[in-house]
C-alpha cells in the first residue's frame, strides 16, 4: 500500500493557512476584538479549522483508498470525544445545580 | 495472491499506529474535561489571566507548528530517498520541538518559583498535567528522533525506516493537532 | 533505598498468613513439579517466550482461573461473614479485612478473571475465524499477556507484602485519596488495575487492526462469524473507553504522588469528577466484557439446533447498536449523587434504550432454535442457564434505568444481585458454554458429557440460591458492602439461604475441575480425529483438533458466510499448493517488559522511586533493542508444512 506523503505545495499551503488561523485566533484575544460567547465560539471554529486543515494538509486524511478506515476510526473517536467532554460538563455543571457550590463549602 | 511482506506490514502497523493515536486522543480528552472541570477552581490562588504570558506561548505555538511543517518535508524527503534533504529537515524539526519544549519547561519553572505549582489548586493541577502530558509526549518524540535518526544515517531508507518515519510523523503531526486544542482551549480562552 | 518499605509490611492476621501460606505453597508445587518432570526449557520454549495466540490465549486463560479460584474464596468469606455477623455477633472478620476482601474481590473478578477470559477466547477463537494465522502484532500480544500477569501478581503480592486497598473496587475518591487512605493499598489497586488496563488498551488495539485488515480473501465484513463481530464491538469500546480509565487512574495516582487536587476536598478538587470519568470507561466496560459472551453464544447456538443462526444481519445491527450506545449511559451509575431531573431523564432514556438490542439477541437465539433439532448438551444448558439468568439480570437493571426506582436500591443488594446476573449469567456462563463447546479444538478430545451436566446443574442451583436472595435483601432496605446488621432486620434467613448457594457453586467447580481429569484420563475414547468435533459452521472446524501453529498450510478463501459450512457441502478438495509461510519469531521481550513494568509499579507503591526509574528506563531500553531486532521473523519451508500435514494425517 503505497503511503501518500503529499507535494511540498499542499505543506505549505497547511502551514500558511495554519499560521493564519493561529494569528486570528491570538489577535482576538489579545486585542480584545471579541468578548464573551461570540469569542469561545469563534475561537473553537478558529480551532476547528485549522484541525481540518491539519488533518487534510499535514495528515493527508482523506487520501487513503477504500475501505477508508482511519476516517472511519477517527470520526468514532471524534464522536466519542464530544460525548465524553459535552458529557462531562453538562453533568458536572448540573451536579452544582442541586449541590452546594464546592468552593463555598470552605 | 503475490505476497508483499513490506506492503503488508506497512499497512498494518501504520493503521495500528494510527489507532493507538486515536486513544491517545481520548487520553488528552479526558484531561481536557477534566481542565474544563476545574479550571475555575483558583482556591484563592492565581487564576489563568494572571499567570500565562502570551507572547510567549505565541512564539511557542509557532515553533511547534513550524516543526510540523518541517517533519511533513522531512518524511517527504524520506519517501523520495533524498537523504541530505531529510536530514535537514528531520534536524529543523527536532531542533524547533527542543525550542518548544525548552520554552515550556521555562514556563513552569516560573510559575513553580512563585509558589504556583501544581499543589496550589485544582485549576493549577488540572494546568500542569493536561500541558505537561503534552510536554512528556513531545519529549517522547525528541527521543524517537533520534532514534529514528541513526539507522536512517546509517543504512540509508529502508522500507522499515519509512514505515517508522512515517508513524512518527503521525504521531507528531497529532501532537501539534492537541497543541491547537491547548493553545486555544487553555491560554486563549483563559486570558480573555 | 526501602522507601517506605518495612518489616511491619509482612504483618498479617492468621486469615491473611493462610492465604499467604497457601500461595506460596502453590507456587512452591508448581516449581517443583516443573523441576521433577525437567520441563523448565520446554515450558519457557514452548509457552512463555511464544507468540502463537492460540498458546497466549491459554495462558491468559489459566491464570483467568487461579484468579477466579482466589475470587471465589473472596466471595465465600464474604457470605460467611454476612451469615453470621447478626446482632451480638460480628462475625470472624474485622470491618478493615471485609472492605479489603469485597474490594478484593470485585477488582479480581472484573479485571482479572473478566478481561482474562474474553482476551483468552478471542486470542483463541477470533485468528482462525477470519482464516487467519495470528493477530496483527503478534509481539504485542505477548506484551499485553505479560503486562496482565503483571497487574494480577500485583494484586497477589499485596497480600503477602502490605495490604489491598479496602476502597471498593472501583476506589471513589476522598476516601481512596492520600487524607484518608494513606497506606500502600489503594496504590496497589492503582498499579495493578493501571498495567493490566495498558495491556488491554494495547490488545484492543491489536484485535481491532486484526479484524479489520487480515480477514482472509472473501470473507467481508457481513460473512464474518457473529463472535468476530461481537469481539470487534467489544474491541472498539476498548480502544475507545479504556485511555479515559488512564487518564482518571493517572490523575488520583498524580492526587495521592504528588500533591495535586483533581479529587481532594481541599484545594478546589472534585472528588465527583472522578466518579463521573470512571463510569465513563466502567459502563463500556461491561459491554466489553459481554459482547464475546453473546457472540459465544450465537455459535453455539446454531450447532446446537443444527439450524442456522437467524437473523444474522440483526445481530450485527445489534452489536453495533450496543458499541454506541454504551457510550451514553453512564450517569446511571450515579443517579443519585446529585444530578437534576434532566440529565437523570437522559441517561436513563438512554439506558432503558441499550436493553432494545440485547432483546433482539435473545430472540435471534430463541428463534434459532425454534423448529432445530436440538441437542441438549452440555453447551446449549449453560445457553439456556444464561437466557434464564441474564434475562433477570437485565429486566432488574430496566427497572433501575427508571431513576426514581434507582434511588430506593441504589448501593442496595438488589444492586449486587442485577450484575452478578449479568456477569456470572451472561460472561462466566457464555464462558463455560464456549470452553465446553471449543474445548475438542484445542485438546483433540470432547470433555466428558455427564460430569459437564452436573456441574451446570450445581451452577445454576448455586446461582439462584447465592443471588436470588439478594434481590429480596435489597428490596428490604439492606445496603451493599455491610459487614454486620441488626437482628431485627430479619435478614439472616436469606443470608444463611446465600451462603448455602456458594456451597453449590464450589460443587460445580469441583465437578469441572473432575471433568477435566476424568476426560484427561479417557482422551483416547473421546478423541475427536476429524478437527470437527460437533459438525460446525466456521472456519475454526476445518483445522485438526489441535491446530498445527499455523492455521493453515493455505489461506482459505471464502464466498459467504458460515464458511465452513459451504466447504463441507461443496465437497471439492482444490489440491493445495504449499508456499513458504511467514511467521513471527518466539520472544522473551514481552515478558522483560512487564517485568520493568512491576518496577514501575512496585517502586511507585513503595516510594521506592530509584526503582520506579529504573523501570521506566527498562522500558524504554527494552522497546529501543526490540525496534532495532530487524530479525524477528522466519519462513516455515515447504517440507516443514508438508511433514506437518502428513504427520496429521496418519
Amino acid at each position: 500500500m503505497e503511503q501518500y506523503h503529499g507535494s511540498i505545495k499542499t505543506a505549505v499551503i497547511g502551514f500558511f493557512w495554519s499560521i493564519v488561523l493561529t494569528f486570528a485566533a491570538y489577535l482576538l484575544v489579545v486585542e480584545e476584538w471579541l468578548h464573551g460567547p461570540v469569542l469561545v465560539i469563534a475561537l473553537i471554529s478558529l480551532a476547528i479549522f485549522q484541525l481540518l486543515v491539519q488533518l487534510f494538509f499535514f495528515l493527508h486524511m482523506g487520501h487513503e483508498q477504500k475501505p477508508r478506515w482511519n476516517l472511519i476510526v477517527f470520526l468514532f473517536m471524534a464522536l466519542v470525544l464530544l460525548i465524553i467532554v459535552a458529557g462531562s460538563l453538562w453533568i458536572m455543571y448540573n451536579l452544582d445545580y442541586t449541590l452546594m457550590p464546592h468552593d463555598m463549602m470552605h | 495472491m503475490r505476497h508483499d511482506p513490506h506492503a503488508e506490514a506497512d499497512s498494518l502497523t501504520i493503521f495500528g499506529f494510527w489507532v493507538y493515536l486515536m486513544t491517545d486522543c481520548l487520553l488528552f480528552g479526558s484531561l481536557f474535561a477534566t481542565y474544563m472541570v476545574l479550571h475555575n477552581s483558583t482556591h484563592g490562588g492565581p487564576t489563568s489571566k494572571e499567570l500565562f504570558s502570551m507572547p510567549f506561548v505565541l512564539v511557542e505555538t509557532l515553533a511547534l507548528l513550524t516543526s510540523s511543517f518541517t517533519c511533513g518535508l522531512a518524511t517527504r524527503a524520506a519517501s523520495l530517498n533524498q537523504k541530505k534533504q531529510l536530514f535537514f529537515w528531520f534536524v529543523a524539526t527536532f531542533l524547533l520541538g527542543a525550542l518548544f519544549l525548552g520554552m515550556e519547561l521555562h514556563e513552569f519553572h516560573d510559575f513553580i518559583k512563585e509558589g504556583n505549582s501544581w499543589e496550589r489548586s485544582a485549576f493549577l493541577s488540572a494546568f500542569f498535567t493536561l500541558v505537561g502530558t503534552h510536554g512528556l509526549h513531545i519529549s517522547i518524540g525528541l527521543l524517537w528522533m533520534i532514534v529514528l535518526l541513526v539507522p536512517v544515517m546509517r543504512h540509508g531508507v529502508t522500507p522499515l525506516s519509512m514505515r517508522r518515519l512515517t508513524c512518527f510523523g503521525l504521531f507528531w503531526h497529532f501532537l501539534d493537532i492537541v497543541w491547537i486544542f491547548i493553545f486555544t482551549i487553555v491560554y486563549l480562552m483563559g486570558v480573555s | 533505598m526501602f522507601g517506605r518499605l518495612t518489616l511491619d509490611a509482612f504483618k498479617h492476621d492468621a486469615i491473611e498468613m493462610g492465604a499467604n501460606y497457601s500461595m506460596i505453597f502453590a507456587v512452591l508445587l508448581a516449581i517443583g513439579l516443573l523441576t521433577y518432570f525437567r520441563v523448565w526449557g520446554r515450558f519457557w520454549r514452548e509457552w512463555v517466550i511464544s507468540l502463537d495466540p492460540k498458546k497466549i490465549g491459554l495462558m491468559y486463560i489459566f491464570v483467568s482461573f487461579i484468579m477466579l479460584f482466589k475470587g471465589l474464596f473472596d466471595a465465600g468469606m464474604m457470605r460467611a461473614q454476612q451469615a453470621f455477623s447478626v446482632g451480638a455477633s460480628h462475625g470472624y472478620l474485622t470491618s478493615d479485612h471485609f472492605q479489603q476482601v469485597f474490594t478484593a474481590h470485585g477488582t479480581t473478578m472484573i479485571f482479572f478473571v473478566g478481561m482474562g477470559i474474553l482476551f483468552g477466547v478471542v486470542n483463541l477463537i477470533m485468528p482462525m475465524q477470519i482464516g487467519a494465522r495470528d493477530v496483527a502484532f503478534p509481539f504485542l500480544n505477548s506484551l499485553s499477556f505479560y503486562l496482565f500477569v503483571v497487574g494480577a501478581f500485583l494484586v497477589n503480592l499485596s497480600l503477602l507484602v502490605g495490604e489491598f486497598s479496602a476502597a471498593g473496587w472501583v476506589a471513589y475518591p476522598p476516601l481512596s485519596g492520600l487524607q484518608y487512605n494513606p497506606g500502600v493499598g489503594v496504590d496497589y489497586w492503582i498499579w495493578s488495575v493501571q498495567i493490566a488496563g495498558i495491556g488491554s488498551l494495547l490488545s484492543g488495539v491489536n484485535f481491532l487492526v486484526t479484524i479489520f485488515k487480515m480477514r482472509c480473501p472473501g470473507m467481508t465484513l457481513m460473512r464474518m462469524p457473529v463472535f468476530v463481530w461481537a469481539s470487534l464491538g467489544a474491541m472498539i469500546l476498548v480502544v475507545f473507553a479504556f485511555p479515559i480509565l488512564t487518564a482518571t487512574l493517572a490523575m488520583l495516582t498524580l492526587d495521592r504522588l504528588i500533591g495535586t487536587h483533581f479529587f481532594t476536598l481541599t484545594g478546589g478538587g472534585n472528588p465527583m469528577m472522578y466518579i463521573n470519568l470512571i463510569w465513563a470507561w466502567g459502563h463500556p466496560e461491561v459491554y466489553i466484557l459481554i459482547l464475546p459472551a453473546f457472540g459465544i453464544f450465537s455459535e453455539v447456538v446454531p450447532i446446537f439446533s443444527r439450524k442456522r443462526l437467524f437473523g444474522y444481519a440483526s445481530m450485527v445491527w445489534a452489536i453495533i447498536a450496543i458499541v454506541f450506545l454504551s457510550f451514553v449511559v453512564w450517569l446511571h451509575h450515579f443517579f443519585t449523587m446529585g444530578a437534576g431531573a434532566s440529565v437523570n431523564a437522559f441517561f436513563g432514556i438512554m439506558t432503558m434504550l441499550i436493553a432494545v438490542p440485547t432483546g433482539a439477541k435473545i430472540f435471534n437465539w430463541l428463534f434459532t432454535m425454534y423448529e432445530g433439532r436440538v441437542r441438549f448438551e452440555t453447551p446449549l444448558l449453560w445457553f439456556l442457564g444464561f437466557v434464564i439468568v441474564f434475562v433477570t439480570g437485565g429486566m432488574t437493571g430496566v427497572m433501575m434505568s427508571i431513576a426514581p426506582v434507582d434511588f430506593q436500591v441504589h448501593n442496595s443488594l438488589y444492586l449486587i444481585a442485577h450484575f452478578h446476573s449479568m456477569v456470572i449469567g451472561g460472561v462466566v456462563f457464555g464462558f463455560f458454554c464456549g470452553f465446553s463447546y471449543w474445548f475438542p479444538k484445542f485438546s483433540g478430545f470432547k470433555l466428558d458429557e455427564r460430569l459437564g451436566r452436573y456441574a451446570y446443574y450445581c451452577w445454576m442451583l448455586g446461582f439462584m440460591l447465592a443471588f436470588m436472595p439478594l434481590y429480596v435483601l435489597g428490596l428490604m432496605g439492606a445496603t451493599r458492602r455491610l459487614d454486620h446488621y441488626d437482628a431485627e432486620t430479619g435478614w439472616q434467613p436469606l443470608f444463611l439461604v446465600a451462603l448455602s448457594g456458594i456451597v453449590f457453586i464450589i460443587i460445580g467447580m469441583s465437578f469441572q475441575i473432575l471433568q477435566l481429569l476424568v476426560s484427561f484420563r479417557d482422551r483416547k475414547k473421546n478423541a475427536d480425529l476429524t478437527g470437527d468435533a460437533w459438525n460446525g459452521r466456521t472456519l475454526e472446524w476445518a483445522t485438526p483438533s489441535p491446530p498445527p501453529f499455523y492455521n493453515w498450510p493455505v489461506t482459505p478463501e471464502v464466498y459467504g458466510r458460515d464458511a465452513f459450512w459451504a466447504m463441507k457441502e461443496r465437497k471439492t478438495q482444490k489440491p493445495l499448493q504449499y508456499a513458504p509461510i511467514h511467521m513471527p519469531k518466539d520472544t522473551a521481550m514481552g515478558l522483560y517488559i512487564a517485568l520493568f513494568a512491576f518496577c514501575v509499579g512496585f517502586g511507585l507503591i513503595w516510594y521506592m522511586f530509584w526503582l520506579a526509574i529504573v523501570g521506566v528506563v527498562g522500558i524504554l531500553a527494552c522497546l529501543i533493542i526490540r525496534l532495532a531486532d530487524h530479525d524477528t521473523t522466519y519462513y516455515v519451508s515447504v517440507k516443514e508444512i508438508e511433514k506437518i500435514e502428513a504427520a496429521r494425517l496418519k
